[in-house]
């Protein structure tokens, strides 16, 4: 992809064998750094990015000119101090800024893959991601963070590689995917596949795009990102840019136009086809199946220090799920601590100034570094 | 840092694993990781005291120790310390079985209903004892299981129960705190 030419990747050689049975190869993972590796390589911190984030968390997105989407919590002298830590950032694979998706070329048809890309999951996304340590040099990872899906793939990453982090923080997340977040992604999906431009997944080479479809998705999962008390405070009954009702089907209510804008804005920045399938790993996640439904089992073998986060108004992801993985650990004597931030803000208060949520990562990791010094 | 803090800390060893049940705002949690066993963390209900563990860098579990202890598998501890708290549950007892069941020792402290100071304050005025180790009213007191130092040797008596005194005198009369250890 064009667009993506000057951006920092590395192209995988290793093969990686997908859940689904397919092996990749020789497949480019896009990725970003902040701040500068020490000298013995003990203060790298690896995220992982949300549904529709990327690998620049922090300070511009150099392909959208848009802000980062952990500037709160990113940056000189934040919550995750880069004059302090080395970071790293990757797209994850099935993504759309850079890293091996849908959109790239197939060499065998040369065209898009569209939907013939493979299925992958959460464990691939980690599996592929972890080829950064290698190429970094780095023997183990200071710390790994992410939020909701990213929350996902740091209890992959330490299930997959227990001895390969320090210390890690699951923010807003769960260790299997619930049946209503199924069916809300699902909701998404159908209203990307219900969109007549969407072609079967093979909309590029006509160069159509299902925007209508993915903004409809985007909107849908937006709400979902909310609270009930967060929206009704924001917007109440609010009507946009008019004294009375229209008697149409116009967006009168203020939350309609934000919805409509959070719609259009989206389909600019994402591919449907990457929404698809980062959806449908989502979907997939559940650490406990491989260990016979005993979420303890998947860290076992782990001796990393765990601070699991969780907000009172997050419905998505909501505090009894954050605290499974607290109780599971507990079961078996590992190290974590678990907090749960008050905030209306809901899902999404992860992404926000939320100021109890980012002084607990900062004194988490601070402490945690000070041990190891 | 409170005179009862010390004596507890006086009661663990050194490097054992300890669990601080009710672990407030981590003031007893944080002189033992800095002087005895940094193998600690607590559990606290109150959002406000997660915080200020947090901002000590403590490993805190926010959480309800009535229904939060049975996640931690038996003998996980080499000592659960329970400060002042006890009285304060829904259903004392099944936390000090819990408290035993995962921890090898327990420190139970409680305040002691059966001081002169409270015995004579009901004796002489006829209102429910309000001192410094009990300031609150009878209408707004989080204890709604008290008990004097001899009802909980009893207690203990009849379920047998290890009173390990170590070095402690108990009195009921004289002490306003009764600090135990517990092993089963």
């Amino acid at each position: 992809m064009n667009k993506f030419k000057d951006i920092k990747k590395i192209i995988v050689e290793k093969p990686l064998k997908l859940d689904c049975g397919q092996t990749i190869n020789n497949y480019p993972l896009a990725y970003e750094t902040y701040g500068k590796l020490n000298g013995d390589r003990s203060n790298a911190i690896m995220i992982f990015h949300a549904l529709t984030g990327d690998q620049f968390a922090s300070g511009i997105n150099p392909i959208t000119k848009k802000d980062g989407w952990w500037n709160y919590a990113l940056g000189p002298g934040k919550a995750i101090d880069t004059d302090k830590y080395f970071v790293i950032a990757s797209n994850v694979i099935g993504g759309c800024m850079g890293s091996f998706g849908p959109s790239d070329i197939n060499p065998d048809t040369k065209k898009p893959y569209g939907t013939n890309f493979p299925v992958i999951t959460i464990n691939d996304m980690v599996n592929a991601q972890y080829n950064l340590l290698d190429y970094f040099k780095i023997e183990k990872l200071f710390s790994v963070i992410g939020g909701s899906m990213g929350g996902m793939q740091v209890l992959q990453f330490v299930s997959n590689f227990p001895n390969k982090a320090l210390t890690a923080i699951p923010i807003a997340c769960t260790a299997s995917h619930s049946a209503q977040n199924i069916a809300l992604n699902e909701l998404g999906r159908q209203s990307i596949m219900a969109d007549r431009n969407w072609q079967d997944g093979f909309y590029e080479e006509q160069n159509k795009q299902p925007d209508k479809g993915l903004a409809v998705a985007r909107m849908a999962a937006h709400i979902t990102y909310l609270s009930k008390a967060g929206l009704q405070e924001k917007f109440g009954r609010k009507l946009q840019e008019r004294d009375d009702l229209k008697f149409s089907f116009d967006a009168d209510f203020q939350i309609e136009s934000y919805l409509r804008y959070q719609g259009s804005v989206f389909v600019d920045r994402f591919d449907a086809n990457s929404y698809l399938y980062i959806t449908r790993a989502m979907d997939y996640f559940d650490l406990t199946k491989k260990f016979g439904g005993n979420l303890s089992k998947a860290f076992e073998k782990s001796d990393t220090k765990f601070f699991i986060i969780s907000f009172t108004s997050d419905w998505l992801y909501p505090t009894s799920e954050n605290r499974d993985i607290v109780i599971a650990l507990n079961a078996i004597g590992k190290n974590v601590g678990f907090v749960e931030i008050s905030s209306d803000k809901g899902h999404d208060s992860f992404l926000l100034d939320v100021p109890d949520f980012l002084n607990t990562v900062k004194y988490f990791l601070n402490t945690s570094y000070e041990q190891i010094k | 840092m409170k005179k009862e803090f010390y004596n507890i800390a006086k009661l663990v060893t050194q490097n054992s694993k300890i669990l601080d049940v009710g672990c407030g705002n981590g003031e007893l949690m944080k002189y033992i990781t800095e002087n005895i066993s940094k193998d600690i963390r607590g559990i606290e209900l109150s959002k406000s005291n997660v915080q200020k563990c947090v901002e000590k860098g403590l490993t805190v579990i926010e959480g309800n120790a009535e229904k939060d202890l049975r996640q931690f598998p038996d003998s996980s501890f080499d000592f659960v310390i329970l400060s002042q708290t006890l009285q304060a549950f829904l259903d004392p007892e099944n936390v000090l079985n819990e408290l035993l069941r995962i921890g090898k020792k327990a420190i139970v402290s409680i305040p002691n209903f059966g001081h002169w100071k409270v015995r004579l304050h009901l004796l002489l005025k006829g209102t429910m004892p309000v001192t410094k180790n009990l300031p609150n009213e009878w209408f707004n007191t989080p204890n709604l299981h008290m008990c004097t130092i001899k009802d909980f040797e009893n207690y203990c008596k009849e379920r047998d129960i290890k009173i390990n005194l170590k070095n402690l005198k108990f009195h009921n009369f004289f002490s306003e705190l009764g600090i135990f250890i517990l092993e089963k």
